[in-house]
């Protein structure tokens, strides 16, 4: 009775301008989620790989910059240096994992980032250092009120957040109208469904995985970066991936736009239940396991997520 | 060479399916064993057993229990650790709360629970698959971490998040006080070595079990659902109901070996420790043991719990003692394990168990070749 | 240059993750405007020869380790399966592989890449490929995942068609389908070598098809080749008939002294 009694305030709760503003700021900072989350569809869509390695690229890079400017390196200039080695790391991974493993199964493809993610682990420590460094990019981080755009809408968000969230919208859009509208996309995305049959069309399987993983390199590059200024950077950032996991699977793991939605919706949903479910359940930290929880009520509805390609299977 | 099947001719089908059909293998087995129950306990020192043997024997188990789910059955999973930590507190909760419980019997139930809980997290395998499966084990994995955080009934109220559990609390043998007190013994008396022979005990069980599921109907609709699920369906496999028995069984193997670990390895109760980089550790150790194989989740175990050790003592008997600092052991193994990975998966997708059957194959017919 | 073959497969040996030797001994040849059988079981070794000369082996753990397949009269042993569609080559593989995901006409796109065509240039081969089969035409944005079986041949014969090959190896395109089907793929081959000159090599099963369209058929067993002719002569052939034909009946191999197709066991 007691619980049900907490679960009714705590949904009247929900329903109040506070809900709101926990609402919109939930969903503006689950947009950092995905940041993370479009560098893995990337990969996965154009290649059918789902890239586990993706927080430690993300780590890598962050490490990488982070320690090159307390070098006295200039920004641009560390900027610059950053973008190549993720571009190398990209290729070489390109060059000495996926494309010895073609046409593998997607279980063994999916072991491999595995692995190259414990290997990148281990190399980014034994490089740099497993030490906690503060980033400072000037991205403006005090609270603002909509009001003064929206007047009706009185509640606070981030700046931050809002940068992030253009950040986020400029990837998904090019992205976008890159897989559907080029000649390149429509062979990436052709690649990810038939390895074999892509070559034997002649789509040079080799050079079209080069260039997604040197993006992805990048992406990751900026997505560690935003996420560094947020979170410092230490080892935890890794742990980046697995909020990305939420996100994509409800988003569907070939849809860049649902990376974007799938962000909102578990932002959204981790801010709502830490703040209004918590005491429900008894304890705090619930939003852990919260984001996979939501996740999986999606899945469940619908099993490839919201904007997903649905799996076609003939025998 | 040693390996022949020649002259052994299988003249009944009872023998035909017979476990282990080679007489050298039997033998083999026999001889080991007897060296693993007879020998070992009366050569080993504290430290073989609590820092290798034991830790070793109860990983292989965890990564047994992975191997079926994902290895035979398909189904990814991220949450290894987390029905470990299912198994070790409810072994812990039954015997602190059960009179008359016992440790066989408290690593049953923790097998049990686990493997319970491990149907419902199993539950949205029926309708969803591939990597879309991780998010519900990784639900498990985070479910168990704030569970037992959150209601320290748990852990009695345990102030400081950790029980210990020293190993005479529990009871191993019928009327084991009164004859450790007839002897004359301490309660501690050989404490490391009734630690060895209960975690080898289960081992071998569990791993004979592990066998024979496979071999049998059960086991051949685990690959099948593996193989192509619509196809298993076709042909009349209830998909369903193999996923979830081979959930429960998965999970049933990693909560036996969650509550071992606690109990025979480390001695304490600590949720912290079964946390998502040891679901990490059990997934490495089935993917260089070999999907798909008993024997991979054992040479898997050990190469992965093995490997940052050896290096240690390598860098001790090298450059002397305390050279190699933790963090470098640890970023070696990292990178070392991370190639190793890869590149097994490139040349010998089974694993380690895939390159044994290869150098077998070719002793077999040594001096020629293929 | 006007008599070397389009292709010339010589004494090939393949082996497949470096212990199954699949091929040990296949020499074929494709003169230019011909249209070539491949006959074979199952396991001759048919798809692993049209994959060696399309240099799909690699992406299988196979390889080429004897014999010279060349192209035009150049060797093809450095040349990856990308250079090989640059040359003219296509292959429409067994079982069709469509881009389940893509739709028809994105599909077809895919196979247009490999040659830089304009727009106007595309949007043409387009409309030449919906004319040779206009029941697909009625399914451009249908995912090709969801088409029929010998829709999906007939997109992956479309798609081949895109890069406007010289050669296209076309690896059991009876494979699950209706003989209706069947007659209307083999109607496209053989309109396609007559008026565009596209050589063929075709591995089938369907014996009696395969060499009423063919010109020349081998007959390819346990990694061999081991009969060549005029699809005439096969056609006449006893082995051939009791083969593939289920003809033969009346042929007792216990009378049979010297049976030259008889080879010895490599197992």
């Amino acid at each position: 009775m007691e619980i049900l009694a907490s679960l009714v305030t705590a949904f009247a709760d929900l329903f109040s301008l506070f809900g709101l503003e926990v609402f919109v700021g939930g969903m503006l900072s689950g947009i950092m989620y995905s940041l993370v989350a479009i560098g893995f569809v990337l990969v996965y869509k154009s290649s059918g790989v789902f890239n586990f390695a993706q927080g430690t690229m993300l780590l890598f890079a962050a490490l990488t910059f982070v320690s090159l400017t307390e070098r006295q390196v200039n920004f641009w200039v560390a900027f610059a240096i950053t973008c190549v080695v993720m571009v190398i790391i990209g290729l070489i991974i390109e060059r000495t994992v996926m494309r010895p493993l073609a046409n593998q199964d997607l279980l063994s493809l999916f072991m491999a980032t595995v692995g190259v993610n414990y290997f990148l682990e281990g190399l980014a420590q034994g490089t740099w250092d497993s030490a906690v460094h503060g980033v400072e990019l000037g991205i403006p981080t005090d609270p603002v009120f909509v009001s003064e755009v929206i007047p009706w809408l009185d509640i606070l968000v981030s700046k931050f957040d809002g940068f992030a969230a253009a950040v986020a919208l400029g990837m998904v859009v090019g992205l976008y109208l890159f897989f559907q509208y080029t000649r390149t996309g429509l062979s990436l995305r052709a690649v990810s469904d038939d390895h074999m049959a892509s070559q034997a069309v002649g789509i040079p399987l080799a050079k079209i995985w080069a260039i997604v993983w040197a993006v992805t390199g990048i992406i990751c590059f900026i997505a560690g970066l935003i996420w560094a200024d947020r979170l410092s950077v230490s080892f935890t950032l890794t742990w980046a991936v697995l909020k990305g996991l939420p996100v994509i699977l409800i988003g569907g793991l070939t849809s860049i736009p649902g990376c974007l939605v799938g962000g909102l919706i578990i932002g959204a949903s981790e801010k709502i239940g830490e703040i209004f479910f918590a005491d429900v359940f008894g304890g705090q930290g619930i939003e852990h396991w919260w984001a996979y929880l939501t996740a999986l009520v999606f899945i469940l509805i619908r099993p490839t997520g919201i904007f997903g390609e649905r799996d076609i299977e003939r025998i | 060479m040693y390996y022949r099947e020649t002259g052994q001719i299988v003249r009944s089908y009872v023998k035909d399916r017979s476990m282990v059909p080679l007489r050298e293998d039997r033998w083999i087995m026999a001889v080991f064993l007897a060296f693993m129950f007879l020998v070992v306990p009366f050569i080993g020192n504290d430290y073989w057993f609590s820092a290798i043997l034991i830790p070793m024997m109860v990983l292989s188990i965890a990564s047994l229990g992975l191997n079926i789910a994902s290895g035979y059955t398909g189904q990814l999973s991220l949450g290894s650790a987390g029905f470990m930590s299912f198994g070790a507190f409810t072994a812990y909760n039954f015997l602190l709360r059960v009179e008359w419980m016992n440790i066989w019997l408290a690593f049953l139930a923790a097998g049990i629970v686990a493997g319970l809980m491990g149907i419902v997290f199993g539950l949205p395998s029926l309708r969803i698959k591939g990597f879309y499966l991780l998010v519900s084990t990784l639900c498990a994995q985070f479910f168990h971490e704030w569970l037992f955080n959150a209601y320290p009934w748990f852990l009695n109220y345990a102030s400081s998040g950790v029980v210990h559990l020293p190993y005479f609390h529990y009871r191993f043998l019928p009327f084991q006080d009164q004859i450790f007190d007839m002897l004359g013994l301490a309660k501690e008396y050989n404490a490391y070595v009734w630690r060895y022979l209960i975690t080898l005990i289960v081992t071998v069980l569990l791993a004979l079990a592990a066998k024979n599921m496979v071999r049998s109907s059960t086991g051949r609709n685990w690959m099948a659902v593996r193989d192509m699920d619509i196809a298993a369906k076709v042909i009349g496999i209830p998909v369903g109901k193999t996923k979830l028995n081979a959930f429960f069984v998965s999970c049933f193997y990693c909560g036996v070996a969650g509550a071992m670990y606690s109990y025979c390895y480390i001695g304490n109760l600590d949720f912290m420790i079964y946390d998502l980089r040891r679901s990490f550790l059990v997934m490495f150790m089935i993917i260089l043991g070999g999907l798909g194989s008993i024997l991979g989740s054992f040479l898997g175990a050990i190469f992965v719990y093995g490997w940052p050790i050896f290096v240690t003592r390598f860098g001790d008997a090298v450059f002397g003692g305390g050279y190699l600092d933790t963090a470098f052991v640890e970023n070696n193994s990292k990178i070392v394990v991370g190639t190793i990975i890869v590149v097994l998966l490139i040349y010998q997708p089974l694993g380690f168990a895939g390159l044994w059957n290869s150098v077998k194959h070719r002793l077999r017919i040594w001096p020629f070749r293929t | 240059m006007s008599n070397t073959p389009v292709l010339a497969v010589n004494n090939i040996e393949a082996v497949y993750g470096g212990a199954i030797l699949a091929l040990r001994g296949v020499s074929l040849t494709v003169n230019k405007g011909e249209v070539v059988s491949l006959l074979g079981a199952n396991g001759a070794g048919k798809t692993t020869t049209l994959k060696a000369c399309s240099r799909l082996l690699g992406a299988e753990r196979g390889e080429v380790t004897k014999g010279v397949i060349e192209l035009n009269g150049e060797d093809i042993s450095k040349l990856n399966a990308f250079d090989i569609v640059k040359q003219g080559v296509v292959q429409v593989l067994e079982g069709r592989h469509i881009f389940s995901h893509l739709n028809v006409e994105e599909n077809l796109l895919t196979g247009s890449f490999i040659k830089n065509m304009s727009r106007a240039e595309v949007r043409r081969s387009l409309d030449y490929v919906y004319e040779l089969f206009p029941r697909i035409k009625s399914r451009i944005k249908t995912p090709g995942g969801l088409c029929s079986g010998g829709e999906q041949q007939m997109i992956a014969v479309g798609r081949a068609l895109m890069a406007k090959p010289s050669l296209i190896l076309l690896d059991e395109p009876s494979m699950g389908l209706a003989p209706q089907f069947i007659e209307q793929i083999f109607e496209i081959v053989k309109r396609l070598n007559e008026e565009e000159g596209v050589s063929f090599l075709v591995s089938e099963q369907n014996a009696m098809v395969a060499l009423r369209y063919a010109t020349v058929g081998y007959v390819i067993e346990n990694g061999r080749v081991v009969k060549r002719g005029s699809s005439k002569e096969l056609l006449e052939s006893t082995d051939v008939a009791e083969m593939y034909l289920g003809g033969g009946k009346d042929v007792s191999f216990d009378e049979v002294k010297y049976y030259h197709r008889r080879q010895p066991s490599f197992v």
